[in-house]
């Protein structure tokens, strides 16, 4: 399998922000790939710097087997971007900004343009100034799904769509993969792009936390545990992946890393298990928890790689 | 009263926002006012000095078409200053109405103001705010200047009667400026209509000075710069004229309750059209499109050019007109002659628009820094095109739209002054040339802003700085009597003057290669530098 986007050891700052921190990603030619991280984690960063638009302070960046710093505009030809805060000239109307940017990148497919602007429900006669933001977003959206180019990198691209929109953008990613085509899609709500991606890689402080297919990073969730035992449990503290443990008298509760889930039914079945309810993991649970690590800096570091 | 719902606050709001740019305006203003004074006080020590130099200024069609005229010969304080009378209030009124814009449009177009109004703030508020943020900085100017003209020695009555001018010009076009925001929706077109509005009372003003036999004096009556000057401090000190451009103010404002009664926040009352669904067949490469975003300022500009030409032309084709007394023909006899004086006010008024003309070539090149922070650039240099192309397109609308420019403007007073004279073939071609000499100074100014910007794209907007350094020490340089070195720094000073004087190519190939130095290494370093 061939890569579209390989990133090894990238750093970036701004003056004294370090923005970039080592970050590693990997994405596959012809996949969808989510690229997921809390607000200022890096991810416009990244984008950026994959585009040419800033130069890394160091680390190899790789783009459609070029360096996007020296080869910017011969790469861009075969790539189509829509950056998260879309501005357009107030003076242009919609549909000119997309034709221009479509001939720009070499050329537009005219039947998928206005296929398009009919699916997202786009007036492209009006100007600049008056498009809201969804509006906005919806223009870059356009011209980037109408361009006939390998790879598609989409800055949080439904940030300013109502759900009916966001569907719409859902059918046409879908679409994508079946043309084979590389998208790269940033945000920072995984419920929007769970369904959409083949693999997705968590960013967090600049750097790349987890990375994998759904199934994969599933094996990194937590299920959670009520029982009521025979007899009072023991051994369970001990036991490596159990969190926030809450033992009163025989009854349980506790976090486990599913990993782990084996290990510690039987531990629990050996004190015999009278009652017992597991929800079943979600992707946003392992999400927010990277997300809380952010924030609650005494909650030692616990995900398993 | 509720319309007028947290003014206070927005007045404290935009207070805080320009807490260093309206103490250093005031400063400045009042500075130059007070160093010019100063400057010729020492120069005409005694009453025969004055009278002879006021005499050579208002001989000069040059001088009188430029500034106005000096009413009292003999007026110390009238000479010291005539220069800056109306010429002051037409930045004063420049200063105020960009206030008024900055703490209206630009604020609405931003959507900062749509935030405010959600809260308690009324309908008026944001207009009356900007109006008095405007009004304070405005008297204050004028007073300080005032202050400081009596400091440096000047009659009390005729320094308050100055500083009074420049209020009546600032109050005026603050006013303006409060009506011109509610017409249009965006603040860059706001500013470029007072632009114009300012650029036609001055012009207004010169017509209504430059007939010696008065016959066009009305024109002087016309405009809030023509009012600032009939005041005529130092000479007559007619403060009761100040009345008019405050009766205008109050109409003014008026109006612009009345238009903001009729829209909604964020909208202009010229409703923008539906455009073309499809791009036109020629929009396809970055300088198409530089092309599409600046041709409507370069039309503009372009037309106020050929029309400044005319102007200018027909007064140089009219200099005998000054020649109304014994001593004035005297003096001019003295200064070479009819010819050698109109050649003398064309090649001033060539060089004034050599000065314009780059303020349109600094404004056309710094569309790189606003379409780069507004975060247009972006996308496209994320396409197929080389930063260098995306550079270029801005660079050769700013290079040959002070071109055409100065050309039209070349070609408006030789065509005027031709007709006038009967001889289009002797006054074309000689005026086109005394355009085409102007250019190099323009591009390295132009170029100044392309060095900025690929060095230190922050502090682009100090090539406005550089160019009002540049204008100072040529129009006011010679007051101080500098050394060589420091009117040098000035590229305008290298310009050949023509028509009058001999062409040298020298100067003009220097220029020509300082400016292609600084346009690359601008060039070559914004290829180099971080995007955003
Ligand atoms: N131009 C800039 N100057 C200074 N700091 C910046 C700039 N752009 C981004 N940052 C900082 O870098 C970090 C990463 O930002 P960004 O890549 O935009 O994050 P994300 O897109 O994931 O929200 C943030 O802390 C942000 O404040
Ligand atoms: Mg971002």
């Amino acid at each position: 399998m061939t890569s579209a986007i390989v990133v090894s050891g990238l750093h970036k700052s701004y003056g004294s922000t370090h923005a970039l921190d080592g970050l590693d990603l990997d994405v596959a030619t012809g996949e969808v790939h989510g690229f997921l991280g809390p607000n200022g984690a890096g991810k416009s960063t990244t984008i950026r710097v994959l585009l040419g638009l800033l130069k890394g302070d160091e680390g190899d960046v790789s783009l459609l087997g070029g360096d996007p710093w020296r080869d910017a505009a011969t790469l861009h030809r075969r790539l189509a971007y829509v950056p998260g805060d879309v501005n357009l000239w107030p003076n242009l109307t919609g549909g000119e900004v997309i034709d221009l940017l479509g001939r720009l990148r070499g050329g537009l497919d005219p039947k998928k343009r206005d296929d398009l602007l009919r699916r997202f429900d786009l007036d492209p006669t009006k100007k600049g100034r008056t498009y809201s933001k969804g509006n906005r977003q919806k223009v870059a959206l356009v011209a980037a799904l109408a361009s006939d180019v390998e790879l598609l990198i989409l800055d949080e691209p439904t940030s300013g769509l109502d759900p009916l929109m966001e569907e719409v953008f859902r059918q046409c990613i879908e679409d994508e993969r079946q043309r084979d085509r590389t998208v790269l899609l940033s945000s920072h709500i995984l419920s929007k792009v769970e369904a959409l991606c083949d693999r997705i890689s968590i960013i967090r402080k600049g750097k790349v936390v987890e990375t994998g297919t759904l199934a994969d990073l599933r094996h990194l969730t937590r299920t959670s545990i009520q029982a009521e035992l025979a007899a009072s449990p023991n051994g369970l503290a001990q036991l490596p992946g159990v969190h926030a443990l809450d033992v009163q008298g025989n009854r349980v509760r506790c976090e486990v890393d599913t990993a782990q889930l084996d290990a510690v039914m039987r531990q629990l079945s050996a004190s015999g298990i009278r009652s017992l309810v597991a929800q079943p993991p979600t992707l946003e649970e392992l999400f927010l928890r990277h997300y809380e690590d952010d924030t609650i800096a005494s909650e030692p570091e616990v995900a398993v790689r | 009263m509720k319309d007028f719902a947290g003014t206070k606050t927005l007045v404290r709001l935009a207070l805080r926002r320009d807490r260093v740019l309206i103490p250093l305006w005031i400063v400045v203003f009042a500075g130059m006012a007070a160093s010019s004074a100063q400057a010729s006080i020492e120069l005409y020590p005694d009453v025969q000095s004055r009278v002879e130099a006021a005499e050579t200024a208002n001989s000069s069609p040059a001088l009188v078409s430029l500034y106005g005229r000096i009413w009292d010969p003999t007026s110390l304080g009238e000479l010291s200053l005539f220069k800056l009378t109306s010429f002051g209030a037409l930045l004063v009124g420049l200063l105020a109405a960009m206030l008024v814009v900055r703490h209206t449009r630009t604020e609405e177009e931003t959507g900062r103001l749509e935030l405010l109004s959600a809260g308690v703030i009324g309908r008026y508020a944001a207009v009356t705010a900007a109006l008095l943020v405007s009004g304070l900085t405005v008297v204050l100017v004028g007073l300080l200047t005032a202050l400081s003209l009596i400091g440096v020695g000047l009659p009390a009555a005729g320094s308050l009667a100055f500083g009074l001018t420049w209020i009546s010009g600032g109050l005026a076009f603050a006013g303006i400026a409060a009506v011109i925001a509610q017409l249009t929706e965006g603040a860059r077109t706001a500013n470029g209509l007072v632009a114009i509005v300012l650029g036609i009372s001055y012009v207004l003003r010169a017509l209504g000075d430059s007939a010696a036999d008065g016959s066009t004096q009305w024109a002087s009556w016309l405009t809030p710069i023509g009012w600032a000057q009939q005041i005529r401090p130092f000479a007559s000190d007619r403060f009761a004229v100040a009345l008019l451009p405050l009766a205008l103010l109050a109409v003014l404002v008026f109006a612009a309750f009345a238009l903001l009664r009729r829209r909604d926040v964020g909208a202009g009352l010229v409703r923008p059209r539906p455009g073309p669904a499809v791009a036109a067949a020629w929009l396809r490469s970055p300088l198409a499109l530089a092309w599409r975003l600046q041709r409507g300022a370069l039309y503009g500009w372009t037309f106020a050019f050929l029309l400044l030409g005319f102007l200018v032309g027909n007064i140089a084709s009219n200099v005998d007109g000054f020649v109304s007394s014994e001593s004035a023909k005297e003096m001019i006899q003295k200064l070479g002659g009819v010819q050698e004086i109109t050649d003398a006010f064309l090649s001033t008024e060539m060089g004034v628009m050599g000065l314009l003309a780059s303020a349109f070539g600094i404004q056309a090149a710094l569309r790189l820094r606003s379409e780069e922070t507004a975060l247009r650039a972006e996308p496209l240099l994320a396409t197929g095109i080389t930063r260098t192309s995306w550079l270029a397109s801005h660079v050769v609308m700013a290079l040959s739209g002070t071109g055409i420019l100065i050309l039209a403007g070349g070609l408006g007073s030789g065509i005027s002054s031709g007709a006038e004279l009967g001889n289009m073939g002797r006054q074309v071609p000689p005026m086109l040339a005394a355009a085409a000499v102007q250019l190099p100074a323009i591009w390295i100014v132009t170029a100044l802003v392309v060095l900025l910007f690929g060095l230190a794209p922050k502090l682009v907007t100090g090539a406005w700085v550089l160019f009002g350094f540049f204008l100072l020490i040529g129009q006011f340089g010679p007051l101080f009597d500098p050394p060589d070195a420091v009117m040098d720094i000035s590229p305008y000073a290298h310009t050949p003057r023509l028509p009058g004087s001999d062409f040298s190519a020298t100067p003009v190939i220097w220029l020509t290669a300082t400016a292609a130095v600084l346009l690359l290494t601008g060039a070559t370093t914004f290829r180099r530098r971080d995007i955003g």
